[in-house]
């Protein structure tokens, strides 16, 4: 029945010089959610944007795409016609027939929005002609403007979309409209939501994966290929950035106390993803970071870890309980991948006792036991796009 | 360099194996139940991969049957013995067989007593033991010829002699797929009465396999279909798969003696050399009549085998490691079941050899353990 999508925009139409630009960025987007799709045709009418197919069978997995493209408000599955009043009646009535066989309907509206003021009727008499011929033709429904079991709605702009169903989708804002930033990707739960949120607001991510293979297994990236394919659904194209941490850690075992191994080592993940946001163009960095949630993510272990570099950290989850950010994984579908056992042995490089309330001093004390910068342009040395 | 040593995962296709698959694919693709001539033309080609799949094990061709592999040879066997045990009978195996054959029986605890028979240090079989589990009520005994991950050889000739002087009604199964083409084995002479075995372990394509049913048992079916493989294996045959195995044996066959011997010598000069260059070294096979001659396990103390395996396989060096970080799950079933030590077990790897081996290597996979050993315990210390 169905032969478009149209999308509605939600804090777009709030930015006003800049609208162009993001409804730029969001049909882009939308072009890259639907690359899989022949016979598309993407376009704007009057302020929404409207995704075409000729094959009426991809529309269910069209929405299904449409509805991750961070920047659309909702959806609505809809039957375009040209503007001859007689065509938007009868086509109006076959996808009224084609609801009523799906679905059990005693009652209706009609809703005729008129952008195109040189159409001519007008809307409230248009709607009013368009049910009356409803009725005509289904003798067990009646009208009711209250509470309608089915609204159809008639929007009449420079074609004719008629719909009857509005699906809420992500919300947010198109991604690319609000820079860009790196996220430090594990494997685990909660990165990739971090990563989510921050894409949500419009900003283009990339991702940076530490692992310390032949300690790790390859097997790992793979897994966070995974997950940076499942983002890539919302937030476009990402680039994988992986580093071998390894001289570090060997460094960190050698020269340091075990109980400081995991501050210390995220202070040089820190700095090692300054250095690549920077030398990419990218001005922030995100972490899955919950407050409390582990060792390193006390307070204190938060202060001493950021202290490390001067660009700023976004933390999305900090305030977020694990409950919600599982329920949050689950609902963008990162979940899944998540919690896959690791191949690797983790625990090796992890200290039985990790600092929780770590000491900046104590902390500066020992990396100058280390050679700080070599070390980290040694590791850099490491890094591959995976 | 490349120097694969996995060979009881899995090996190599042999060249001439991989021509015959081809060949079938390309000319003789027709269905061995088909009538007319190519159907014909291929079930010649069977029957003669039938034959010489026997003489592994000198058996009548009558009593192979293909199948889809090892795995489904343990299962046909086992489900198709139990299927037809009372609830008041029991089946006796050992901790140390392969999932195909544990989990099998397994399946069957609610109906009917599993018990396990006691293996040592080397994984040998606990034969008074044995002795002593055998009873009036036992269907079934199931156990590995040689084992997967460590090589032990089992007593067949004792074993069988035990059970059926307990019980002339036993049924004795035997996992065959790491000792198939590499001991002799005569079952003319062994009274077993089940024995799976693989193509993918001795250079034969993957996805084919064989099951030894001695003439006269009757096994319940497992699945069921069009009667082909006389209803043990019903489904069309996998034609290029089984003449594939077929030519496997043959050249199995052909080189039996020098190649066995060339992989116990090989194994030898591993483990000497490894024994030589490295400290705290365990060899966890066994060096005498019961090893197998392709598989060597070793353990070195205060590392991690999975770290030793990435770091060799960087050097294009492949072995396999059983045991998983005993901070993670529960460790390897069958290594905890031989009780090694603690400080040694997660440090394990396995050695496991095959036709494209050759004592060339010897020194550049030594040379390479010994310095990613060393790597890791000083990273590890």
């Amino acid at each position: 029945m169905y032969n478009i999508v149209a999308a509605s925009f939600g804090e777009i139409f709030l930015k006003g010089k800049n609208r162009g630009k993001f409804e730029h960025k969001l049909i882009e987007q939308i072009n890259y959610n639907l690359k899989e799709f022949k016979d598309l045709s993407i376009y704007r009418d009057f302020g929404k944007v409207f995704i075409e197919t000729k094959n009426e069978d991809d529309m269910d997995r069209i929405i299904e795409k449409t509805r991750k493209v961070f920047g659309i408000v909702t959806i609505s599955p809809s039957v375009k016609t040209g503007k001859d009043p007689e065509m938007i009646i009868e086509k109006s009535i076959e996808l009224f027939s084609y609801l009523k066989e799906k679905q059990n309907i005693k009652t209706f509206k009609v809703k005729t929005k008129r952008g195109d003021k040189n159409f001519p009727i007008k809307s409230m008499n248009f709607s009013a002609e368009v049910g009356s011929r409803i009725l005509a033709a289904f003798n067990d429904v009646s009208v009711d403007v209250h509470n309608p079991d089915v609204e159809i709605c008639i929007d009449i702009k420079n074609n004719c979309y008629i719909s009857s169903e509005k699906i809420k989708t992500v919300g947010g804002m198109p991604v690319g409209s609000c820079g860009r930033a790196l996220l430090l990707l594990s494997g685990g739960i909660d990165s990739p939501v971090a990563g989510y949120m921050i894409a949500k607001r419009g900003v283009e991510i990339n991702a940076l994966y530490f692992h310390t293979y032949p300690f790790t297994s390859e097997r790992a990236n793979e897994k966070v290929k995974q997950l940076k394919e499942i983002l890539e659904e919302y937030c476009g194209k990402i680039k994988l950035f992986s580093i071998n941490m390894l001289e570090i850690h060997k460094a960190i075992r050698e020269f340091c106390r075990e109980e400081e191994t995991t501050i210390l080592a995220r202070r040089f993940m820190m700095r090692i993803a300054e250095k690549i946001a920077g030398e990419n163009n990218m001005e922030m960095l995100i972490t899955g970071e919950s407050l409390g949630q582990v060792a390193s993510q006390t307070m204190k272990s938060m202060t001493v870890i950021e202290n490390a570099v001067e660009m700023p950290i976004l933390k999305p989850l900090v305030g977020m309980d694990k409950t919600e950010i599982i329920d949050r994984a689950r609902e963008i579908g990162t979940y899944e991948t998540s919690i896959l056992p690791y191949d690797d042995c983790c625990s090796v490089f992890a200290p039985a006792h990790p600092l929780i309330n770590p000491k900046l001093n104590s902390i500066l004390k020992s990396e100058d036991k280390l050679n700080v910068d070599e070390l980290v342009e040694s590791v850099l040395l490491t890094l591959e796009i995976l | 360099m490349e120097v694969y040593l996995d060979n009881s995962a899995t090996t190599k296709v042999k060249p001439q194996v991989l021509r015959q698959i081809v060949d079938i694919n390309e000319n003789y693709y027709g269905n061995p139940s088909s009538l007319h001539r190519m159907g014909l033309e291929i079930e010649k080609k069977i029957k003669q991969a039938r034959k010489s799949a026997a003489k592994i094990i000198n058996a009548k061709p009558e009593e192979i049957y293909f199948t889809g592999g090892g795995t489904e040879s343990n299962n046909i066997a086992i489900s198709g013995i139990l299927y037809g045990a009372g609830t008041e009978q029991n089946v006796v195996t050992t901790r140390i067989e392969h999932a195909s054959v544990y989990n099998t029986c397994s399946y069957f605890k609610d109906k009917l007593e599993i018990r396990y028979v006691e293996t040592d240090k080397m994984g040998r079989i606990d034969i008074e033991g044995l002795k002593k589990l055998v009873d009036q009520n036992t269907a079934l005994v199931s156990v590995m010829h040689v084992n997967n991950e460590i090589g032990i050889v089992q007593d067949l000739n004792k074993i069988v002699k035990i059970v059926k002087d307990k019980n002339k009604s036993t049924k004795i199964h035997v996992d065959a797929v790491q000792s198939y083409g590499k001991l002799n084995i005569d079952v003319n002479n062994l009274p077993v009465d089940t024995m799976a075995f693989s193509s993918h372990k001795i250079h034969g394509p993957k996805g084919v396999g064989g099951l030894f049913v001695r003439s006269g048992i009757k096994l319940n079916s497992i699945t069921f279909g069009g009667g082909q493989e006389r209803d043990v294996r019903p489904g069309t045959e996998n034609t290029p798969g089984i003449v594939g195995f077929g030519e496997a044996c043959e050249l199995v066959y052909s080189e039996f003696k020098e190649e066995t011997n060339k992989l116990d010598e090989l194994k030898r000069l591993y483990a000497k050399r490894l024994s030589e260059e490295i400290s705290d070294m365990k060899i966890n096979s066994s060096m005498e009549d019961d090893g197998a001659p392709h598989i060597l396990n070793v353990s070195f103390k205060n590392i991690r085998g999975e770290v030793l395996l990435h770091y060799l396989e960087q050097k294009g060096i492949y072995v396999s490691t059983g045991s998983a970080c005993s901070s993670r799950t529960k460790g390897n079933r069958i290594l905890e079941a031989l009780k090694l030590d603690r400080e040694y077990i997660d440090g394990t790897i396995r050695i496991s050899l095959g036709y494209f081996n050759n004592a060339d290597e010897v020194e550049y996979v030594v040379e390479n353990i010994k310095n990613s050993v060393n790597e890791i315990r000083k990273i590890m210390k």
